[in-house]
């Protein structure tokens, strides 16, 4: 995930450390298995609905988020292995935050980052793989691999990092993409269709950045190429992915330098950076366009709603940025015991559950890695919850068996929703095919290219010295003077 | 109880405080600043922040922000504590309540509300971060201008003025010579409690979408760049520039209040 909703994070932090307290009730005969995870800020549902929110499908499952996830866990993990855990669950702010927290000697058995990260990890030899069981699609406990969606698993299986595919080591939780959140009233779907908007002299000082350096350096990417990105040869390319790939993770000394020279530009014409507060701005209307992440645009797109304002969601026709975050165990919190990695893998089978990727969908507002299988259509059944068309509306199909069973023609997975959807939270939330094509991992970079783009944004940010205008070192000539020539009387006079 | 017991005892937890949390992060700080990633001890980290036309940048960005905010403060605080202290008004105390107030609300408030007020005035903020990152932190700080200010200028002894006024000085030039250098004490401490804080609060430069880095968020972001030793050695240097600021405000303060008075650290 990539918000940080500050405020509601304190909240979970006290929740978490509530949960530590009532974990304690468990009997003391037998000594429970203790779960440490540590997942982002507000990236769990931690129940207490109101029960008028319960979501009734049409498939007769009805949910209802009572307690938190990871309580439901502790009984559900009774209940099926007859066995005692205790979760304790805490939080991290960044993927930067928690590889300093592991650095430091924190230890976690299941964290939850982001996909560069968790590639970092592997190359570092921190991860332990998931086991055969996890994979064996016979045991009906086994909610990940039977319910992951096709596209997710066959994204984590085709990367990999020193020979190592992803899957391995990782399970995938909640993903998405990166695009423009803009105000259809004055911005154009085609002017938000781009990069490029961040350096269009029409909206000077009436859009943001992402305030950190791998998504503004993905924007950078985007604008620089943008000829080769968009020219039809390399689009119909038969290895476009992986083309499209390399080039958003050009991480070539002159490149940098390039991407250095474009951002300072674009911070002379863009309102600020941000990491939380452009949803609010776009809303209240002091931004018309700002980047951002799927789920976070979906989050603005339903407040503005509310105020019967419409915001759209716009994703660049040269490159968009797919991430996800994943469930990984650690080396040196399992430390080799089985009891303790199988909670941790009954852990992450239970957040798959249908109806548990539902209530966090619901709850979080990104997507859910978990797509159901042809038994269990609960995921699905709740998109048409969201989004399937009332009868006076104008309806379009729009297809998303590319996520739910591999094939995008799969007439089983074709939304009859409203037309006004195109763009809007559907749009975001399940983004077409056209769309998914044209999507690109940012990879993690090498310690040395890891530290060139941390610098060249460092430099981005700072004021430089040479910027200072000539007025000003001329006043603080004549004010250094005005003080020595006083300090100097006085001392005469002394 | 052991008979040895004597009171100087009682100073070894205070002791034990000053070793875990002064003395061990000093020590590991300036650890870091001199050592490179492969932990060899090195003076890079120092030269690179001198040599680079954005660190220094930064670190004039840094002192442009807290010089000016403390004249902000100064210029503002001082007619306010003068009328107060001054006055003969039967409620000054709940005058100087009102300005004081607002440092009993949480300021990350202040300056949400401030934000949105000069949205209203400026109708785009993008185009004034520096003036608007120096109206949040005059307004963020002037308390604490005003309030050592009004003390000082409170304990001003009335026959002093008397005498000036016998001996033949008008109204301005008492002001000039007799009620603003012994009001000196007062106007350091301020410059101090305003000065240094200025010179790294970054989070009124982020609420206010001040884009530039200063010299905290700076550290911070080495930091998240996992580059403790950059990170550290900027801390250092802020450090040293905070020490040198203080004895040199101190010694100010000394030669122009009389020893009596005392200096910053010790009033």
């Amino acid at each position: 995930m990539r918000k940080s909703r500050k405020i509601a994070g304190v909240g979970m932090l006290l929740l978490c450390g509530l949960c530590g307290v009532s974990g304690q009730t468990v009997s003391a005969k037998e000594e429970p298995v203790v779960l440490r995870v540590c997942s982002w800020e507000e990236y769990i549902d931690l129940g207490e609905w109101d029960k008028e929110e319960a979501i009734e499908l049409d498939n007769g499952t009805v949910i209802l988020g009572e307690k938190p996830l990871y309580e439901d866990f502790e009984d559900w993990y009774q209940e099926t292995y007859g066995k005692t855990v205790r979760v304790e669950y805490s939080c991290f702010g960044t993927n930067e935050d928690l590889y300093n927290q592991l650095n430091m000697g924190d230890s976690y058995d299941l964290v939850c980052p982001s996909e560069y990260m968790i590639m970092k990890l592997i190359a570092e030899d921190r991860l332990i793989p998931y086991s055969d069981h996890f994979f064996d699609v016979q045991d009906a406990n086994n909610y990940y691999i039977r319910n992951v969606s096709p596209y997710i698993q066959n994204t984590l299986e085709s990367n990999e990092i020193q020979g190592k595919a992803w899957s391995t080591y990782a399970a995938g939780y909640m993903w998405g993409i990166t695009g423009v959140l803009y105000n259809p009233s004055l911005v154009t779907q085609e002017e938000a269709s781009t990069w490029e908007i961040f350096g269009n002299p029409k909206f000077n000082r009436q859009i943001t950045l992402k305030d950190n350096v791998r998504d503004s350096y993905f924007a950078a990417l985007g604008i620089l190429k943008k000829d080769e990105l968009t020219d039809e040869a390399f689009i119909q390319s038969p290895d476009y992915s992986e083309r499209l790939a390399d080039v958003m993770n050009d991480v070539r000394p002159e490149t940098i330098a390039q991407a250095q020279e474009l951002l300072n530009q674009l911070m002379d014409n863009v309102y600020s950076l941000e990491t939380d507060s452009g949803k609010a701005d776009m809303i209240t209307g002091k931004i018309v366009a700002n980047y951002q992440w799927s789920g976070d645009a979906v989050y603005a797109m339903d407040e503005a709603d509310e105020d019967d304002f419409e915001l759209r969601f716009a994703v660049p026709k040269e490159s968009t940025n797919l991430w996800f975050d994943g469930w990984v165990m650690l080396k040196n919190g399992i430390r080799e015991d089985a009891e303790r990695q199988h909670a941790a893998e009954a852990f992450v089978n239970f957040l798959s559950r249908t109806d548990n990727a539902v209530r966090n969908m619901y709850y979080i507002g990104y997507t859910s890695s978990i797509a159901g299988n042809a038994q269990d259509d609960t995921v699905y059944e709740y998109l048409k919850w969201c989004y399937g068309a009332d009868d006076e509306e104008e309806v379009m199909a729009y297809p998303v068996g590319y996520f739910f069973s591999g094939e995008n023609s799969d007439a089983r997975y074709i939304l009859q929703s409203s037309a006004s959807q195109m763009g809007r939270q559907l749009y975001s939330q399940y983004p077409p095919q056209d769309v998914m094509d044209r999507t690109a991992i940012m990879r993690y970079f090498d310690a040395d290219a890891n530290k060139a783009i941390n610098q060249m944004w460092i430099n981005v940010r700072c004021f430089d010295i040479e910027d200072v205008p000539m007025g000003v070192w001329m006043a603080l000539l004549a004010a250094l003077l005005v003080i020595v020539s006083v300090g100097f009387r006085k001392s005469r006079r002394r | 109880m052991n008979k040895n017991f004597q009171r100087s005892h009682l100073c070894i937890p205070y002791g034990l405080f000053l070793v875990c949390f002064v003395l061990a992060p000093l020590v590991v700080i300036i650890y870091y600043a001199f050592t490179n990633g492969e932990g060899k001890p090195t003076l890079e980290n120092l030269t690179g922040f001198f040599s680079s036309p954005n660190t220094i940048g930064t670190l004039a960005y840094s002192l442009g922000i807290a010089v000016s905010t403390t004249c902000a403060c100064l210029l503002l605080a001082y007619p306010i504590a003068y009328i107060l202290a001054r006055s003969k008004m039967k409620h000054k105390s709940v005058v100087l309540m009102v300005f004081v107030m607002p440092m009993w609300i949480n300021f990350t408030l202040r300056i949400t509300a401030l934000k949105e007020i000069l949205t209203v005035i400026e109708g785009n903020l993008a185009y004034h971060p520096f003036l608007n990152t120096l109206i949040g932190m005059t307004y963020d700080f002037l308390p604490f201008m005003i309030l050592p200010i009004y003390t000082t200028l409170l304990k001003l002894d009335n026959s002093l003025l008397e005498a000036a006024a016998d001996l033949g000085a008008d109204t301005l030039e008492t002001f000039m010579k007799v009620t603003f250098p012994l009001s000196v004490p007062g106007i350091i401490s301020g410059i101090v409690m305003v000065f240094l804080p200025s010179m790294t609060n970054y989070v009124v430069l982020d609420m206010l979408y001040n884009s530039t880095y200063i010299m905290g968020s700076l550290i911070g972001a080495y930091f998240s760049a996992y580059d403790w030793h950059n990170g550290s050695m900027i801390a250092l240097i802020l450090l040293v520039i905070i020490l040198l600021f203080t004895l040199f405000t101190n010694r100010y303060a000394d030669e122009d209040a009389g020893s009596s008075r005392g200096g910053v650290l010790g009033s």
